[in-house]
């Protein structure tokens, strides 16, 4: 009987190092097809050479981190200051019915295929920017061009997407605060707005920068939605208006017809991407920790 | 009957981490007779319970030394298998615990995972646990309800009954009547009574008159010590210990 | 002190509180009630629109007839029949070592270095976006493991995409299982393996179920990872060593070519419907689940 359970017990180990061996396994397939380019071509070279044109063997990914970075940055713009406010809504002013409804569907936001967001912005974003923001912002600047594939497109439907993960981590580090500093300042005059503020937001801190910091993961890291929207051209974008690659785009749109060399590049990017993902998740365990959220 | 020493304590010490929790305990533990075990909260007597059946391992960082013997055999040595012992020293919980299954599989479940396979023979089982507990009259009707729609007082019973259908030995109680309703309890007292002609029974207790009530013999449990063991009724009439009179007499609440 | 809170928010919102409630808490509260609706709007939107312009083209016909000409015409029943396949697949891999993770974490683990880099392990795969996945499910599994581009690459990718959501659904229904049906099982001479099997895996069934069902949401909406995995052919796949195509790689080749507009719409519709189906199903599960264990207790 003993060494049954004993058997089983090495069984079930076995199994739970199933996600740590493929976290392994994917570091070092990726690496091992990215690094020798890399170093062949030079780190610094790569990362901020500023051409990319596979067809001519250059490859500088200096244009797709900067449309990585402005993408998520412009989500971030748009979607933090909207999380926070929903995630305040749910914890502290919306009455239990609405919660309800509401609930659910910040979770179907998190549901619907990301290749949807792509298309939905495709469809409707796209041409809402070419032919109705443009105007308004040509009046401002006469030079002003846009097809409409732009950073402004990639970041509302990022920040859409970004919503969820957001929401749902601040809203639990709202509710965890304790209800005793509530009291506290409510019964010190304090107003709720003044409590919000003052109190149960710096007290939940830790929970709230963890959710951005996951959210800037989740938009870093997001293909399809981008890939549709943001035009795909690798060019160090100069304002909002302007097309760009990202990271991820790049990879998902070349892998299919890319050649060995060319390959071997886009897994270079995937390094890229891949370390500053594990950055992010590294940092926000640590925000979590350290500022000591759940 | 007897005077036979079924199981017996020797200079048993349990640490949790660096906290000592039971000093050096020594106990016998007499065939067909209810031991009582009282004393002040936190004082060890439950922790002290769940050593006999080793429901301590359970528990990270616990530490054991000392002698337990079950018929002259040390349940913490190599020789005792964990789950035969678990088998011959059956456990009824503070809190009735009911799996969320139905009343029958709540009581073949430890025949069944010993190896009872024969529906009559399971049927058998069911019945006679269930008499045994005093609880079949109120259930044969429902046995294919589930167990949690019972009473507390009936879910308690069940849970003897689960126990019983294992075919223990000794059977262990931890506060089994402090969730119950004054008329549970009086049942389940009664009930004790009725076992103890074929079981060893110890029961953890915090009602001094339930003590009284039903054990044979008491030990009387402060700080992790015992201060002493001996026939109930010498321990509630006429105590060795100023302590224990002090405890009886209710002056440690 | 709840009823309190209420009042004075009532009271706050009514304008009726005293002195301090002054322009600035007004705006702010608009603000928030503002964004909450545009929450809710966004959603609304992007589910509405999709599903206006394409559920009048869902029809039978859609769901049965072969797709022709790249997509432009026909249905979609080889991408139905190749999501379904690769979904299976992946939902097969990942099942039992997802729960058996999760009952070892719970169940045997103590808290020692072994543990923690496998908790570490899984949170991070957690992390990793879906495009590395399938990079590495291109590099590994195509080409390395030689299995090409197949629905087996594509799930054994999958799998390792949904096993840290399995994980962590199946880990938090093990959790709740009160501690006192370990108890009366091991008291009655269970093994620790009978009394997970028939005490503790039992209840938290309805837990690993939503486990799966949003593993199988995660499969069928995935994109990037199937496309460079599982590839993108349009035919029947026959067995799980031909390669397909699933209805968001679908989706995203109509979109991003231009194909069909009718045929887009009408995919994305089936994908929205599907992903409310899965939403609806694990907040049923989950409800019921919330409903039983308040029973118990």
């Amino acid at each position: 009987m003993k060494k049954y359970e004993k058997i089983i017990e090495a069984f079930l180990l076995i199994c739970a190092t199933v996600a740590t061996l493929s976290v392994f396994l994917i570091t070092f397939f990726i690496f091992k097809e990215g690094l020798p380019i890399l170093k062949e071509y030079g780190i610094i070279h790569f990362v901020f050479g500023k051409t990319w044109s596979p067809t001519n063997g250059s490859y500088g990914a200096f244009p797709m981190i900067m449309g990585s970075i402005s993408v998520t940055l412009g989500a971030l713009i748009i979607g933090v200051p909207m999380g926070i406010s929903c995630a305040v809504f749910l914890a502290e002013i919306a009455p239990k019915s609405i919660v309800k409804i509401f609930k659910p569907a910040i979770e179907l936001l998190a549901g619907i295929p990301s290749v949807v967001y792509g298309f939905f912005g495709l469809a409707i974003l796209v041409p809402l920017i070419r032919m109705h923001i443009l105007p308004i912002i040509q009046k401002f600047n006469g030079e002003a061009y846009t097809s409409g594939y732009s950073i402004l497109a990639g970041a509302m439907i990022l920040a859409v997407m970004i919503l969820p993960t957001i929401v749902n981590i601040s809203e639990n580090a709202i509710r965890s605060v304790p209800i005793e500093y509530k009291q506290g300042s409510l019964a010190l005059g304090a107003t709720q707005f003044e409590t919000i503020i003052k109190v149960i937001l710096p007290a939940a801190k830790s929970g709230i920068i963890t959710s951005v910091v996951l959210g800037m993961g989740r938009a870093v890291g997001e293909t399809m939605a981008v890939i549709l929207v943001t035009g795909n051209m690798p060019k160090v974008p100069g304002s909002v208006l302007d097309s760009v690659s990202t990271l991820t785009g790049t990879i998902a749109m070349e892998m299919g017809y890319a050649t060995p060399t060319h390959q071997k590049a886009l897994f270079a990017t995937g390094v890229i991407l891949f370390v500053f993902i594990m950055l992010l998740n590294v940092s926000a365990t640590w925000t979590m920790k350290r500022l000591g959220g759940e | 009957m007897s005077n036979y020493m079924k199981m017996r304590v020797r200079n048993l010490n349990l640490f949790y981490g660096d906290f000592q929790a039971l000093m050096d305990i020594n106990m016998n533990i007499m065939e067909n007779k209810v031991t009582a075990l009282i004393g002040p909260s936190g004082c060890g007597k439950s922790t002290y319970l769940r050593t006999l059946n080793r429901m301590n391992d359970l528990i990270d960082h616990v530490k054991i030394n000392g002698q337990i013997l079950l018929d002259g055999i040390d349940i913490y040595s190599d020789q005792c298998d964990l789950i035969d012992l678990r088998k011959s020293v059956g456990m009824v919980f503070q809190k009735p615990n009911p799996f969320p299954k139905t009343i029958y599989e709540n009581i073949v479940y430890g025949p069944k995972i010993h190896g009872i396979k024969e529906k009559s023979r399971l049927d058998e089982i069911v019945e006679k646990s269930l008499r045994g507990a005093a609880i079949w009259d109120e259930v044969k009707d429902r046995l294919d309800k589930p167990a949690l729609g019972l009473s507390g007082g009936q879910q308690q019973r069940i849970c003897i009954a689960r126990c019983l259908a294992v075919e223990p030995d000794v059977i262990l109680m931890d506060e089994p009547t402090s969730a119950l309703d004054p008329i549970s309890t009086l049942k389940v007292e009664n009930l004790m009574d009725e076992l103890k002609k074929d079981y060893t029974i110890v029961v953890v207790t915090h009602n001094m008159q339930q003590a009284g009530r039903v054990s044979d013999y008491t030990s009387f449990f402060l700080n992790g010590e015992i201060i002493e063991t001996d026939l109930t009724e010498n321990i509630f009439s006429n105590p060795n210990d100023k302590r224990t009179e002090d405890y009886i007499t209710g002056r440690f609440g | 002190m709840a009823v309190n809170t209420k009042v004075y928010i009532e009271n706050w919102m009514r304008g009726k509180g005293k002195k301090k409630i002054n322009i600035k808490e007004k705006m702010a509260l608009t603000w928030i009630y503002l964004v909450a609706v545009l929450t809710i709007l966004a959603l609304l939107s992007i589910v509405g629109y999709v599903l206006l312009n394409g559920v009048k083209h869902i029809n039978l016909d859609f769901f049965m007839q072969e797709p022709k000409s790249m997509g432009r015409k026909g249905g979609i029943f080889s991408i139905i029949v190749g999501t379904i396949y690769l979904t299976l697949v992946s939902i097969a891999i990942a099942t039992p070592i997802g729960v058996a993770s999760a009952i070892y974490l719970t169940e045997y683990a103590k808290e020692n270095k072994l543990v923690k880099v496998i908790r570490f392990g899984t949170e991070t795969l957690a992390g990793i976006p879906s495009i590395i996945f399938g990079l590495f499910g291109f590099v590994f599994f195509v080409i390395f493991l030689k299995l090409r581009w197949s629905i087996l690459s594509g799930g054994l990718t999958l799998a390792l995409m949904i096993l840290p959501t399995l994980i962590r659904a199946t880990e938090e229904a093990i959790k709740t299982v009160p501690q006192s049906y370990r108890e009366g099982s091991f008291a009655l001479g269970a093994t620790k393996w009978q009394t997970i099997v028939k005490v503790v895996l039992p209840s938290s069934t309805s837990g690993i179920l939503t486990g799966l069902i949003l593993g199988i949401g995660r499969a069928v909406g995935e994109t990037a990872a199937v496309m460079l995995t599982a590839g993108s052919s349009l035919g029947v796949p026959k067995s799980i060593f031909d390669p397909a195509r699933t209805m968001s790689v679908h989706l995203y080749l109509l979109a991003s070519e231009g194909l069909s507009k009718e045929k887009t719409f009408a995919t994305a519709s089936v994908l929205i419907i599907f992903v409310l189906c899965i939403n609806f199903i694990a907040n049923m599960i989950a409800n019921k689940y919330i409903k039983n264990t308040k029973a118990i207790s």
